[in-house]
């Protein structure tokens, strides 16, 4: 199969619309304290977004900070175990802290300095989120306050300690299943209270206008490499591309530069948790119906009250109820199709992607894989699948070994 | 009139703001929560703002958020909260509003959810995460079926802004006397004066300021300028204090109304 060309069709840069709608999906649905401070940051972002001298800035530390750019591997051995697409891992698991979060604190955070915001807070789910916020916070020198659910502090305790080292504060949350969508809650509760100085570092492509846009468009950088190393790898693009998807940042990252290429399938994978029961999962493309939830409107699983439902996953990243708009706007118009991945195939492809590449995956980019290896199988030898591996593992070994038995 | 209007009207006429009581549905549980209300209608209190437990109840500070927690466990429902309005209106015509959350109204029909509350008695509902920007089906089915909209003005909120927000309120403006979530303060905002001037510059709605205030003395203060003043955490709290003997909540609140209507009516006096 030969390359296909680019078609010219405006829509994916044209979306959001200045409300932030992603066709009936986003908006803006906060509290009126925060209206202004979101008019202000998405009015800001624009100016900063087109000013040469920005980009050129964030293009300066994602590289001698992150460590951008990021290769593309060929996974031999996963490809041989396989036996058939070429499977390429994007080796976002290499940038500084961990993960591609990195890609949007640091975005956030020369945005912050600019606005002239001496404070920043972020919530945080697998803490990878936390640790890039910490990290470029220390690094600019802002004041940091990371929101962090109490039981995602114990699964992911060494991302709570690197953070305390790089100076944030870490505050833990104890409302109701004590995760990330409580970490968000608290988070913006902070906001509400002190949003003249402080700046809310969004950790995914969620929330309100103009936040799903501006964290998107800091993870393009992903798919925009992508492309050119697959272009100089294999002379084409790839056949199919897989991410995991929690809010969705890595995932909208990493297929955007692809969404006006037919030929490039494209796959996100929800948190199939325990299975597909009320309250076992994550996976809102499979329970979830349209609503509200921490300011944007999106597929959220909840009960026929409109009450949160509860989540589970074995990662914390992925363990939340709702999904970013754009990804249920592609999925409405079949551009992106969606599967799920749980615990126990993750518990699984976790430690065969170590055995057989080297590569220990985070808990949540392992989802990707799980899906990725299933879609291997069934692809011919000449196909080719790119998969984001959007973190690390070092955050989830200690749960893992508990996970396995085994005392460390 | 509406009751919403007729409450304001009452107000003026006896030269006094409006007494606006915030409680959470259904909070401990089902029959105290209907006794609550008629302690407080009994008590002074012009308007009732009955808060629709939510499980993620992000404007809310901590007093909230328990309160909503303790309804919900309690065994509240879309159904049980209707049917407590029900059962206030067998014994008080006061306005009721509902004070909530987007996801709740908008989750099986905004239309069908706001014909169901002006069924059940309802006079006017507050959404707190739903900007007029995106109020659009609320502010229609409202217009359909009768329940008047309330919307908020926060201290952030810009002068040209004030305009915007009045155009889609068709019962009362709601001033957030400070930046933050509910709950009881020490102080009241030191600039509610020039807040309500700049608002009242810009709109005739009936304008009512809460967030923060728990006194008598606070109350007076703010009744000194606004058509109303709203007391929230502070009754709220008196369900928390007696939570191990429930029988103590309604005198409790009870006891707590009375004290912080009186407020209202010093602040003209
Ligand atoms: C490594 C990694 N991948 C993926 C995610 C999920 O977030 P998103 O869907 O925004 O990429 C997280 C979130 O914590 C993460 O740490």
């Amino acid at each position: 199969m030969s390359s296909v060309a680019t078609t010219s069709s405006p829509d994916r840069l044209s979306l959001p619309d200045s409300g932030g709608h992603f066709g009936r999906y986003g908006g803006v649905f906060v509290p009126e304290t925060l209206m202004t401070a979101l008019s202000e940051l998405a009015a800001a972002y624009e100016v900063a977004r087109d000013d040469p001298k920005f980009q050129a800035e964030l293009r300066h530390h994602l590289k001698e900070f992150a460590g951008r750019p990021t290769e593309l591997y060929f996974a031999e051995r996963l490809t041989q175990h396989c036996g058939g697409a070429k499977i390429y891992l994007k080796r976002e698991d290499l940038l500084h802290t961990g993960a591609h979060k990195i890609n949007n604190a640091l975005g956030q955070a020369l945005l912050a300095r600019r606005m002239g915001k001496k404070r920043v807070i972020a919530e945080t789910g697998a803490g990878q989120h936390g640790v890039a916020t910490a990290a470029v916070c220390a690094k600019f020198g802002l004041d940091c306050t990371v929101y962090m659910g109490a039981v995602d502090m114990e699964r992911q305790a060494l991302n709570v300690f690197r953070m305390r080292l790089m100076g944030a504060k870490v505050i833990g949350v104890e409302a109701g299943q004590k995760t990330l969508k409580e970490a968000i809650n608290e988070a913006m509760r902070d906001w509400v209270t002190n949003v003249r100085g402080t700046h809310y570092i969004l950790g995914s492509a969620l929330g309100s206008h103009p936040y799903p846009m501006m964290v998107r468009d800091f993870h393009r950088v992903i798919g925009r490499e992508v492309r050119e190393q697959i272009l100089a790898r294999e002379g084409r693009l790839p056949d199919e591309m897989i991410a995991c998807v929690g809010g969705g940042s890595n995932a909208i990252g990493f297929f955007f530069e692809f969404l006006e290429e037919p030929g490039v399938r494209l796959i996100g994978v929800e948190a199939g948790g325990r299975g597909i029961k009320r309250g076992d999962h994550a996976a809102r493309f499979e329970g979830g119906k349209l609503g509200v939830l921490q300011g944007c409107k999106t597929y959220i699983l909840q009960d026929e009250d409109g009450q949160i439902e509860l989540t589970h996953s074995v990662s914390a990243g992925l363990d939340y109820a709702a999904i970013g708009p754009e990804h249920a706007f592609y999925r409405d118009r079949n551009r992106i199709s969606f599967a799920y991945a749980c615990d126990d195939e993750v518990m699984e492809a976790f430690q065969l992607c170590s055995r057989l590449e080297g590569i220990i995956p985070a808990l949540e980019s392992t989802h990707a894989l799980v899906h990725g290896f299933k879609r291997a199988k069934a692809m011919r030898k000449d196909e080719v699948l790119v998969i984001n591996l959007s973190g690390r593992g070092d955050k989830d070994v200690n749960q893992v070994a508990k996970i396995l038995g085994v005392k460390l | 009139m509406s009751r919403i209007q007729q409450a304001f009207a009452r107000a003026r006429a006896e030269n006094r703001a409006a007494f606006v009581a915030y409680v959470c549905a259904g909070d401990p549980d089902f029959e105290t929560s209907v006794e609550v209300c008629r302690a407080l209608l009994t008590n002074g209190v012009d308007i009732l703002e009955l808060g629709v437990p939510f499980s993620d109840p992000l404007a809310d500070g901590l007093t909230n958020q328990l309160a909503a927690q303790r309804a919900l466990e309690g065994g509240m429902t879309a159904a049980r909260v209707f049917e407590l309005v029900r059962r206030v209106r067998e014994f008080s015509q006061a306005p009721i509003v509902f004070y909530t959350y987007y996801n709740l109204v908008f989750a099986n029909g905004v239309d069908s959810y706001v014909r169901a509350a002006k069924a059940a008695g309802v006079d006017g509902i507050l959404t707190l995460d739903l900007p007029p920007e995106e109020a659009g089906e609320v502010s229609a089915a409202c217009r359909t079926h009768g329940v008047e909209t309330v919307f908020i003005i926060a201290p952030t909120t810009p002068d040209e802004r004030i305009a915007t927000i009045g155009a889609v309120t068709t019962g009362f403006l709601y001033y957030v006397s400070r930046e933050g979530v509910t709950g009881v303060r020490d102080q009241v905002a030191g600039n509610i004066p020039q807040a309500v001037a700049r608002i009242r510059a810009r709109t005739a709605l009936p304008m009512v300021v809460g967030f923060g205030i728990g006194t008598r003395a606070q109350v007076a203060e703010v009744a000194a300028h606004a058509d109303g003043v709203v007391v929230g955490s502070a009754l709220v709290n008196c369900v928390r204090d007696h939570l191990a003997d429930r029988a103590k909540i309604v005198p409790a609140i009870a006891a707590r109304a009375a004290d912080l209507s009186a407020g209202v009516k010093r602040g003209r006096a």
